[in-house]
């Protein structure tokens, strides 16, 4: 039998924000940026505690508090802020504290346009904590996946003890739209476990998924010792000792090792077809219709939409390999992710689709699809 | 006393660094006040003083340069709990980088107690000048000494709303003023004059630091003792879903269209583009149809142009650029200019603009109307979609006309000037 439909005209930033609070996020803390203020808006009503920050910096380094003393604190920004954001992000990052940071993209560089969406930062996004480790990123697509994959963003972000950026961008976020509620699945907001052993706790000795075990600043059980300076599993500074260094090191493999779980994705394998198209983010949209239009005229391609972006998962290797020719489709300059995945420079078979400053085709695609097959 | 709150090892300092008088009276104010080790979170600073949580026992958090007391501003939100100590320790040189943070933590009244260690000039990186580096006081940078008066911390954390603030110089024993200082509700602050023996003294020799406090105008004195309420984390509890609050839509009509309509209508700001649009569109979801609708505007939304893209279909929209667009609907000057290269650009399509305008070359079909002048510039827009609806035929005009009945600002117009064609 046929779902009883309640449609409803929305934007993805209620979506969002919605899946975050039910999940379990519970603290929204922000700066208002355009084009991340109707998630702004929508937290200040619907989070259960909403504060406004004078600034980025003080935005994360509230949020880190929180985040030390078992919240999940969420924000919304773009580029300009996000910017402001990076340095306590590392900070975040290095003393293991959950946290979602949304990123929506808008034309840079600089203050650039702040109504023009784009998807530029993901370049940034990739070597953004000091080191290179990685840090996990997702973008989805559709109402749906904003709505099931964010509370998924925060399990991970949780379960794992890392920040977690959710990247998006202007039109994903401010475009209004018919959807139907009613096929949105339920949420369940996140479990959390404590360090529950009466032995001394040490704050970053990780188990065997690599993440140490969770306990509040404050607790009356255990003192607990947090720091984003190079430090032992104790909390305690080092310059470079082995334990220290292989700390640090964990925070890398602890992400990339827990993604395999995380990896979400949309592959629509057309058989016979020695064309992959792959995309992400606003112009996933473009290449699912590019792809509609394309299988109509008699073509065969595949399509690969990447939503859990970084640490890139190891199965897009696996799918690209596949594949004789892959074409990249994303709204910037120099194909960002194409690089991620490829390496800078020309390589047979691999090409992009780009545009800057305007939503790419589906057409466009079509035509780089089309230009050797 | 002998240390209860710091382990019982040797404090990390360069040898008369006034840092380890500080830690040692943080150690016995906490002890004055009785406090449990657990129930004290020390946030440290980037800055030799921040090196010092390794000998604390109570929980420690050690973040970045300047932002502690941003940092135990979050603690203090997140916990809001007055049994709790939160201590921020920061140099001079946080405080400089950082004094925002500590203005907004007494503006806030954060529950907290903010201790700077001010050395005058930035001990970890090498002993150069910082805001509060006065006049004459020479630091490792010799031709860097400051022209300026120093930054009055005390007198801009009590202007910004702190409950305790004072200023000591540093000694052995000056914990009844941190105990006090502990004691207070919401953000206090102590900011204490001290030296650092391995840039300062080496840089400034036979300086008293009395002196060197007297001749920059600083007061030793507490600014403001009131005691006033801490800040309170508000927890909202259930907060209405912002979905389940969202007026449902039925479809109760039907379009005949087969494929997607792209359209875009243009106007000025402050003439209802955006209302209208989103009308429109809950009237082609009334009629079964999935709707994208987009705004565009200068940012300075007040003036200048406002347009819309929508799209109709009975088919899932995907990409909702509308680059190839089917009908363009102008009712402004302003919208003209800002839609006159989709204009020139529009291969087939249908436009429909007001009468009073004059459009560029195209091949397209032009429809014209007065709609500025039936109806009113504010009017315009909603009265062109009503046009659009019953000319085009694309959705019945009952949707629309239910739709506009569903606004609040129904009231004030008049239903048959819009149905006047
Ligand atoms: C963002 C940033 N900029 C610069 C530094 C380098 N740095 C480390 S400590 C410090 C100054 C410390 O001076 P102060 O806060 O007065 O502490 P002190 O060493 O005098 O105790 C600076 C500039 C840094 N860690 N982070
Ligand atoms: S360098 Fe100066 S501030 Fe730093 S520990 Fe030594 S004496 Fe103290
Ligand atoms: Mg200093």
């Amino acid at each position: 039998m046929e779902q009883e439909k309640k449609i409803i005209f929305t934007d993805n930033s209620r979506i969002t924000v919605e899946a975050l609070v039910q999940s379990g996020a519970d603290i929204f803390i922000g700066y208002p940026i355009t084009p991340a203020n109707l998630l702004y808006s929508y937290a200040s009503v619907r989070f259960p505690v909403f504060m406004a920050a004078p600034d980025e910096i003080t935005t994360l380094q509230w949020m880190s508090g929180f985040s030390a003393v078992g919240k999940i604190p969420v924000t919304a920004t773009s580029f300009p802020g996000f910017a402001l954001m990076i340095e306590s992000i590392n900070m975040a990052y290095m003393m293991e504290l959950p946290m979602i940071i949304i990123l929506v993209q808008r034309l840079g560089p600089a203050t650039g346009t702040a109504t023009t969406g784009a998807q530029g930062d993901l370049a940034l996004l990739n070597g953004m904590i000091s080191g290179g480790m990685t840090l996990p990123v997702f973008n989805f697509y559709n109402s749906f996946d904003y709505w099931a994959l964010t509370a998924k963003a925060v399990e991970f972000s949780v379960m794992h003890r890392t920040p977690v950026v959710i990247l998006t961008s202007k039109e994903e976020m401010m475009t209004k739209l018919s959807l139907d509620v009613a096929r949105l699945k339920n949420i369940s907001k996140i479990e959390r476990n404590y360090y529950e052993k009466s032995e001394t706790y040490v704050p970053y000795r990780a188990e065997k998924n690599l993440v140490p075990p969770f306990l509040p600043l404050g607790n009356k059980m255990h003192q607990v010792r947090i720091t984003s300076s190079t430090h032992n599993q104790r909390g305690i500074i080092q310059n470079s000792t082995a334990e220290a260094l292989n700390n640090s090191k964990r925070l890398h493999y602890k992400n990339v090792r827990n993604i395999a779980d995380f990896s979400f994705y949309d592959f629509d394998d057309e058989p016979g077809s020695t064309t992959l198209l792959v995309s992400y983010g606003v112009t996933a949209l473009a290449a699912k219709e590019a792809v509609i239009n394309l299988r109509a005229s008699g073509e065969k391609v595949s399509l690969l939409i990447a939503q859990t972006l970084l640490p890139v998962p190891q199965i897009y290797y696996d799918i690209c390999s596949r594949y004789s020719k892959i074409v990249i489709a994303e709204e910037n300059l120099t194909g960002q992710y194409r690089q991620i995945l490829f390496g800078g420079g020309s390589r047979t078979g691999i090409s992009g689709v780009n545009d800057f400053g305007s939503m790419i085709n589906p057409n466009s695609i079509i035509k780089e699809v089309l230009r050797h097959v | 006393m002998s240390k209860i709150f710091l382990e019982n090892m040797e404090l990390p300092f360069c040898k008369g660094c006034g840092h380890s008088l500080i830690a040692n009276n943080i150690d016995l104010a906490l002890q004055k006040n009785n406090y449990s080790l657990l129930d004290v979170i020390i946030v440290t600073d980037i800055g030799c003083h921040g090196i010092v949580d390794k000998c604390f026992r109570t929980h420690t958090f050690h973040g970045l340069h300047g932002r502690s007391v941003a940092l135990a501003s979050g603690v203090s939100a997140g916990l809001s709990n007055p049994e709790k100590k939160i201590i921020a320790l920061i140099g001079d040189g946080g405080a400089t980088i950082g004094m925002q943070h500590i203005i907004d933590a007494a503006h806030n009244n954060f529950d907290m107690t903010v201790i700077v260690h001010n050395n005058m000039l930035y001990g970890m990186t090498g002993g150069q000048p910082s805001e509060f580096t006065p006049p004459g006081f020479n630091t490792t940078i010799n031709d860097q000494s400051p022209k300026h008066k120093v930054y009055d911390v005390c007198q801009i954390a009590s202007s910004a709303g702190a409950s305790f603030v004072s200023r000591v110089i540093a000694s052995n024993d000056f914990s009844d003023l941190l105990a006090t200082a502990f004691s207070r509700k919401g953000f206090s602050l102590v900011e204490v004059m001290e030296i650092c023996p391995s840039y300062g003294v080496k840089a400034n020799p036979g300086m008293k630091l009395k002196n060197v406090v007297a001749d920059a105008g600083l007061e030793l004195k507490t600014f403001t003792d009131n005691n006033s309420e801490s800040f309170e984390t508000v927890y909202k509890k259930d907060t209405a879903s912002l979905i389940d609050n969202q007026k449902e839509i039925q479809a109760v009509y039907k379009s005949s269209i087969t494929r997607p309509v792209k359209m875009v209508i243009s106007g000025s700001a402050g003439e209802g583009v955006q209302t209208s649009a989103e009308l429109f569109a809950r009237a082609a979801i009334a009629s079964g149809l999935n709707v994208t609708k987009k705004g565009n505007y200068p940012v300075t939304v007040g003036v200048g142009f406002s347009s819309s893209d929508i799209i109709i279909s009975p088919d899932e929209i995907f990409y909702t650029g509308t680059s190839d667009v089917d009908v363009i609907i102008v009712t402004s000057q302003e919208g003209l200019d800002y839609s006159s290269s989709s204009i020139k650009n529009l291969k087939g399509g249908t436009i429909i603009c007001d009468s009073s305008l004059s459009l560029p070359e195209t091949s397209s079909k032009i429809i014209k109307h007065d709609f500025r002048n039936k109806i009113s510039g504010k009017g315009a827009s909603l009265y062109s979609l009503f046009y659009y609806v019953n000319y085009s035929k694309i959705f019945p005009i009952e949707a629309l006309i239910e739709s506009f009945k569903g606004e609040k600002y129904s009231s004030k117009i008049d239903i048959s000037k819009l149905l006047e064609f």
